[in-house]
């Protein structure tokens, strides 16, 4: 059925509009003027010349970066981490899931019980440090893909999604004709799930690509520092160059050349650093919120 | 959202018959053992051995005899008097109990604002427009995004081009102690508000439209309907995430503020989290900053396990 609209409401809905397309260009404004800043002239950035549509045009930025071994090497270690760490992942939180979803698995509760205690008590960054240290784990690209390798969170999503979409009778089907736990899991319950499993393989490949803090704690040599690692300290070797440049000195004219392709690096190294994971965004986007909503479902 | 759903024993174990069921379970499903045997090592490993190890914030911790091994602190409670007496315990305590209100403040409604604007848009080629867009800082590092907010708000920076477009003096944001709460927060928000937002969006896809039928026709504007249907309507959706919000409170996204934190704006930004990290991983103090750590993980308990009793008194969602 259809009302008249009211002035009123029309109102409602032209201000409603006009508020969220002020967010769109909000949200979108920062993200493009980055892109156009990475291929324009330093100085026109600099100078306020270039807001929206890139300027002089020079990739001498994206040049740079693929001339750089740290940043190469932060890049290829981001990419085998991302792809260990979604594997062991995904083995170990869809196998535990499945577990906890199945009614007829003694013990479940305790399970439940011991991983649920997790989410809301921990031990806490110093004793997880030297617990860490003592597996053996500390300054190892192990730990890049075994921490966080699984957690409540998301053994809960998974156990639900098992709970809701594969049906008991299936299951039950399949016992009775003397299948195994483990040929029932991997012929009968996996191709029902490649949802989960790819909204699964989506958190931990965006964790993984975009995590700071554990390499920042546990890793020390050069040759095992993910991009995060690189990207940050790029981006504040420049600073620390502009406050050289401010003290003046001998070095100063070498300095400010060096300091105006760094500007146009930074842009670059930002848009090189999110591309994989922005681009691969459209196309798994509504598995993401998929996966969103699915935590919120009560188990 | 993440309540266990009470698992049904198949049958009693009282009987002898109901224990002999029992373990014919146990011995049919052994491979499901074997598939949550990942999961199990890895929470013992990491989440119950550090758990142990908590005890470190009451013992003088030796690397070499271990968590168990080392000697009891004299008296128990040294660190914590340590860090309760140290000259900066109360402005590192205020700054976590500031920032971390002002962003619960800001940041809890923005997605529930923003899922009731999008559901009340007719298009749906715009809905999904909107929905999508602002679903996509959430996918920028927090590297990327200091990063960002190094470049724009720095003194020649994008945020200072625009305002001098008007007119206006460039302000120098990075350098003002007072400013870094508002960085933090904001940028928070441009960051986080359509993730946040989509489960709210979910929940509000359930509001049945009778309801809206019959509040139109008893004469509601749309303003009336979302702040009377909409909005009950996902109320416990809306519990539910702010139990889990406050009872994470003092757990401010540390990576960011140390990332945000210069030798500038230190005395308002060094929250709790980061003097952790900088007492115990660059200082070695493991004793001293387990205790802090310990500290702050009691409080968030003892929030979350408030709030959600107040839940459950007052309405009838809550956690558990």
């Amino acid at each position: 059925m259809q009302v008249q609209e009211t002035k009123a409401d029309k109102l409602f809905n032209t201000t409603n509009i006009v508020i969220l397309v002020v967010i769109l260009l909000l949200t979108l404004y920062p993200l493009w003027f980055i892109v156009s800043a990475s291929i324009s002239n330093p100085d026109l950035v600099n100078s306020g010349k270039m807001l929206l549509w890139p300027k002089d045009i020079s990739f001498a930025g994206y040049k740079s970066i693929f001339h750089d071994s740290s940043i190469l090497r932060g890049y290829f270690n981001t990419i085998l981490y991302t792809v260990g760490g979604t594997v062991i992942n995904l083995i170990v939180t869809v196998m535990a899931g499945y577990a906890l979803s199945r009614k007829d698995f003694v013990g479940g509760k305790f399970f439940t019980i011991m991983f649920l205690i997790t989410m809301f008590f921990s031990g806490g960054l110093i004793p997880t440090f030297m617990t860490v240290k003592s597996v053996g784990l500390y300054n190892s690209p192990w730990v890049m893909v075994i921490l966080g390798a699984t957690s409540m969170t998301n053994i809960i999503i998974t156990r639900t999604f098992f709970q809701t979409t594969i049906p008991t009778e299936v299951q039950e089907a399949a016992q009775i004709d003397g299948c195994s736990n483990i040929r029932l899991f991997l012929q009968v319950v996996l191709p029902l799930s490649s949802a989960i499993v790819a909204v699964m393989a989506l958190f931990s490949a965006v964790a993984h690509w975009n995590g700071y803090f554990t390499a920042l704690i546990y890793i020390r040599d050069e040759q095992w520092k993910p991009l995060q690692i690189v990207l940050r300290e790029t981006l504040l070797k420049s600073q620390f160059n502009a406050n050289l440049l401010q003290q003046g000195g001998d070095t100063a004219g070498l300095l400010q050349e060096e300091l105006r392709a760094a500007e146009q690096i930074k842009y670059a190294l930002i848009v090189i650093a999110s591309l994989p994971v922005m681009a691969m965004y459209p196309f798994v986007q509504k598995y993401f919120v998929k996966g969103v909503t699915l935590g919120s479902v009560k188990g | 959202m993440l309540i266990a759903k009470k698992q049904r024993a198949p049958a009693s174990t009282k009987t002898a018959a109901g224990r002999n069921y029992k373990w014919l379970m146990v011995k049919r499903n052994k491979a499901l053992y074997l598939f949550i045997l990942p999961a199990f090592l890895y929470f013992f490993i990491f989440a119950y051995i550090p758990m142990y190890g908590v005890q470190i914030a009451f013992k003088d911790f030796i690397a070499t005899k271990g968590f168990g091994g080392s000697p009891w602190a004299d008296p128990l409670f040294k660190h914590f008097i340590t860090f309760f007496s140290s000259v900066r315990f109360g402005e590192i305590f205020w700054n976590t109990i500031r920032i971390s209100l002002y962003y619960l403040l800001i940041s809890f409604p923005a997605p529930i604002i923003l899922a009731l604007m999008i559901n009340e848009v007719r298009g749906t080629r715009f809905k999904k427009l909107v929905q999508n867009i602002t679903y996509m800082p959430y996918f920028i590092s927090t590297v990327v995004l200091v990063g960002m907010i190094d470049l724009f708000f720095s003194n020649s920076g994008l945020v200072n081009q625009l305002t001098g477009l008007f007119g206006l003096e460039p302000v120098l944001f990075l350098q003002k102690e007072a400013l870094f709460d508002h960085m933090y927060v904001w940028s928070g928000v441009w960051q986080a508000t359509g993730y946040g937002s989509v489960i709210y969006f979910a929940a509000l896809a359930g509001v049945s439209p009778e309801l809206h039928e019959a509040a139109t026709i008893d004469g509601a504007t749309r303003l009336q309907r979302v702040i009377h249907v909409n909005i009950p309507a996902i109320m416990p959706t809306i519990i539910i995430m702010l139990i889990i919000s406050v009872g994470g409170i003092m757990n401010l996204s540390f990576e960011k503020v140390l990332l945000m934190q210069k030798d500038i704006n230190i005395a308002s930004s060094e929250v709790i989290s980061t003097y952790v990290y900088k007492l115990g991983i660059q200082k070695a103090q493991y004793s001293l900053s387990s205790a802090v750590g310990l500290f702050n993980n009691l409080i968030n308990l003892a929030l979350l396990i408030m709030v959600n009793r107040v839940a459950r008194k007052v309405g009838e969602t809550s956690l558990w």
